[in-house]
């Protein structure tokens, strides 16, 4: 098939800038400074085990935050007239629009002990919060960052579902509330799937979140892997070893989620 | 005979201030086999989502065993629907599809309307299983519980379909053009199973479809409608015998429809010429439209024909010949086992029953002129040709 060549330009590319990186970072996880084969760059991660716990456990509480606000967020959406519907998908991609690292310094402002929330706070009575410099302060700037990456899959798989089926339901018996939990959210199981994929992946290796609005107090894995390749502490080989486990780790949570899926229902990964 | 079950009472529905149902009147008996007969965009599957719950009628009433149903949910209803597209659900085989409407609570029936006292009952696993297999039993589908739907082929999906409607033991079944998707010979079959299954069950079915031969070979009552009004309402042999107008007469069957006029009672006068005829109750020299419908007409010798004209087409159907002949500009359809070659001048005779007349309406004039036979009969075509295996060869000499 000639038309195979045009796929040519894009294998060039996926050659070029992933699989040949994903060679040299297993290349220099087990290889040691001097060079010669080692395990011992592994056996150094065990040191940074609160590093790995802690972005998952905070990559994980973001998703799930993302989830809780992203499904009934689409599931709504789903049900307004097509023009708002486009207005309010619009409205959700706009900060998608701006640069990434921007709107974390907005976020930074706003959530800052002297920022905009404290103030509002302030103006209302309220007790000031103290949130920037927290994990918690971490756990909003993901779900801020990420939150339309859960909406947009979860949305366009309900927005496509077959009305007759729900119609189907509810002339079989069921309420509207049996008709949610045993059609609709079923069946949209997929955008949760990709949803998820979208968001966990991201946020647990991210870096920038966590320095601007963690304050440095709750490094993540991607801070970590920055600083042994860029920072203070230069380790490349120490660096690649724990990116190759963080990878490996997310694929086996994703091939773990998968498995509430069926057949096409599966997310993006493996 | 039989009690009513649902009545539809001056009903009107309009979309965006389109009227698509214009004040229906309409009564459904308890085991019948009904069917809502017309052309796309008739009102008949608007009636059917009236019933069923998923439109409120803009106004009027839809009664239910007696009871006022129009704000009453569709979940609430007594009355289950075969969709047009079966509407399976693609996560669950097709047991647990058909078990769907077994495994919701229901609220306890009787008691009266005491809200409060409602005691939910669910069927034990036992229960339904015996349910299940029983209707899987009925529509022939044993031993497929756990295949998934979308392995099924069109006439299994829509076999479970049917189970997963009648698994609940509805008094009134709704069917929207539920053989629409299947070829020919499986919509044959199919029609045969559905009568099976509505006398075996004694279940009402409400029927809707654009197919005419259907309507007729399956149906206890036929209701032809047609822009949102009922033409008219009977058993399959008054509409096809007693066309109320010449859109019922055109569109159930072939219908060569011409203007008339009631000389007296029992005489009609059609091209010039008067014929006897078995109509009597019309006002002296009113004029009428007369159906003559194709099987009623008999090709003879040009010297005792009443009428004489010139054959211009010929379509062999197997069991005849469809020949279209000239009469004086207006072409008339005519079934007949003899061959007459394009071209032939023949002469027809009529019995008096081959003679139908009717009033004139609003349709008059619209129908029943083979004129542009051809074209017509694509369209007629339209509406059965499926994979073309019922398609008859053209005469070929």
């Amino acid at each position: 098939m000639k038309t195979r060549a045009f796929a040519y330009p894009y294998l060039a590319w996926m050659t070029l800038f992933v699989i040949a990186p994903i060679i040299l970072v297993v290349v220099y996880a087990f290889s040691a400074a001097g060079g010669g084969f080692t395990f011992s760059n592994f056996s150094g991660i065990a040191a940074y085990s609160a590093v790995f716990l802690r972005s998952f456990a905070l990559a994980g509480i973001a998703t799930a935050a993302c989830l809780l606000l992203g499904y009934p967020l689409a599931y709504v959406l789903s049900k307004e007239k097509p023009r708002l519907q486009r207005v309010l998908v619009m409205l959700i991609m706009l900060p998608m629009w701006m640069n990434f690292l921007l709107r974390t310094y907005a976020l930074m402002t706003i959530l800052e002990n002297t920022g905009l929330l404290n103030k509002f706070l302030a103006l209302l009575g309220l007790p000031q919060l103290n949130i920037i410099n927290t994990p918690g302060a971490v756990v909003i700037g993901m779900v801020y960052n990420y939150l339309p990456f859960m909406v947009l899959p979860i949305y366009s798989v309900i927005v496509k579902l077959d009305r007759s089926l729900i119609e189907a339901a509810q002339d079989l018996g069921a309420s509207p509330d049996r008709c949610f939990t045993r059609v609709v959210f079923p069946l949209s199981l997929p955008g949760i799937l990709s949803g998820i994929t979208m968001v966990f992946v991201p946020a647990v290796s991210t870096f920038v979140i966590s320095q601007l609005l963690g304050g440095g107090k709750s490094m993540m894995l991607g801070d970590l892997i920055e600083m042994e390749f860029l920072g203070t502490s230069y380790n490349p080989h120490l660096g690649s070893a724990i990116a190759l486990v963080m990878m490996i780790v997310v694929v086996i949570c994703m091939r773990l989620m998968n498995k509430f899926g069926s057949g096409e229902e599966q997310a993006v990964i493996l | 005979m039989s009690k009513e079950l649902i009545r539809l009472s001056n009903v009107t529905m309009a979309f965006d201030g389109e009227t698509v149902l214009d004040d229906l009147n309409l009564y459904f008996n308890d085991k019948e086999f009904l069917t809502l007969l017309g052309p796309s965009g008739c009102g008949k599957t608007t009636t059917l989502r009236i019933i069923g719950g998923f439109l409120v009628p803009t106004s009027g009433d839809v009664y239910f065993d007696g009871v006022r149903i129009n704000d009453v949910p569709p979940y609430k209803r007594k009355v289950n629907t075969v969709f047009q597209k079966y509407a399976l659900f693609p996560h669950m085989d097709v047991y647990e599809n058909v078990a769907f409407g077994l495994r919701i609570p229901k609220e306890e029936d009787g008691g009266g309307t005491d809200g409060s006292k409602k005691k939910k009952i669910r069927l034990s696993n036992q229960e339904i299983d015996e349910r299940v297999q029983e209707m899987l039993g009925v529509v022939s589908l044993k031993g497929f519980e756990h295949r998934s739907v979308s392995s099924l082929s069109g006439g299994q999906q829509q076999r479970v379909a049917i189970a997963r409607a009648l698994v609940n033991r509805p008094k009134v079944l709704l069917l929207d053009e539920p053989l629409g998707a299947l070829d020919m010979r499986l919509r044959k079959d199919m029609q045969q199973e559905l009568k099976r299954i509505q006398q075996q069950l004694e279940i009402t079915f409400i029927y809707v479809t654009h197919d005419q031969e259907e309507a007729l070979a399956m149906s206890d009552t036929v209701v032809v409608m047609n822009e949102g009004r009922i033409q008219q309402i009977g058993t399959p042999e008054d509409i096809y015998n007693e066309p109320k107008n010449a859109f019922v007469a055109d569109f159930i069957g072939e219908s060569n429809i011409v203007d008339g006029i009631m000389r007296e009672d029992r005489v009609v006068e059609i091209f010039g010429r008067k014929f006897s005829c078995v109509d009597a109750g019309f006002a002296p020299d009113e004029p009428v439209d007369v159906v003559i419908r194709p099987e009623d007409v008999d090709i003879v010798d040009l010297k005792s024909g009443a009428l004489t004209g010139t054959v211009t087409s010929v379509t062999f159907k197997g069991m005849h010949y469809d020949i279209i002949v000239d009469f004086k500009g207006f072409k008339w359809l005519i079934e007949t086992t003899d061959f007459c070659p394009v071209g032939a001048r023949i002469g027809i005779k009529i019995d008096p029953d081959g003679f139908h007349i009717m009033k004139k309406s609003q349709y008059s004039g619209m129908y029943g002129d083979y004129s542009s036979y051809s074209a017509e009969y694509d369209e007629i075509g339209d509406a059965e040709y499926v994979e073309g295996e019922e398609e008859a060869p053209e005469a070929e000499e």
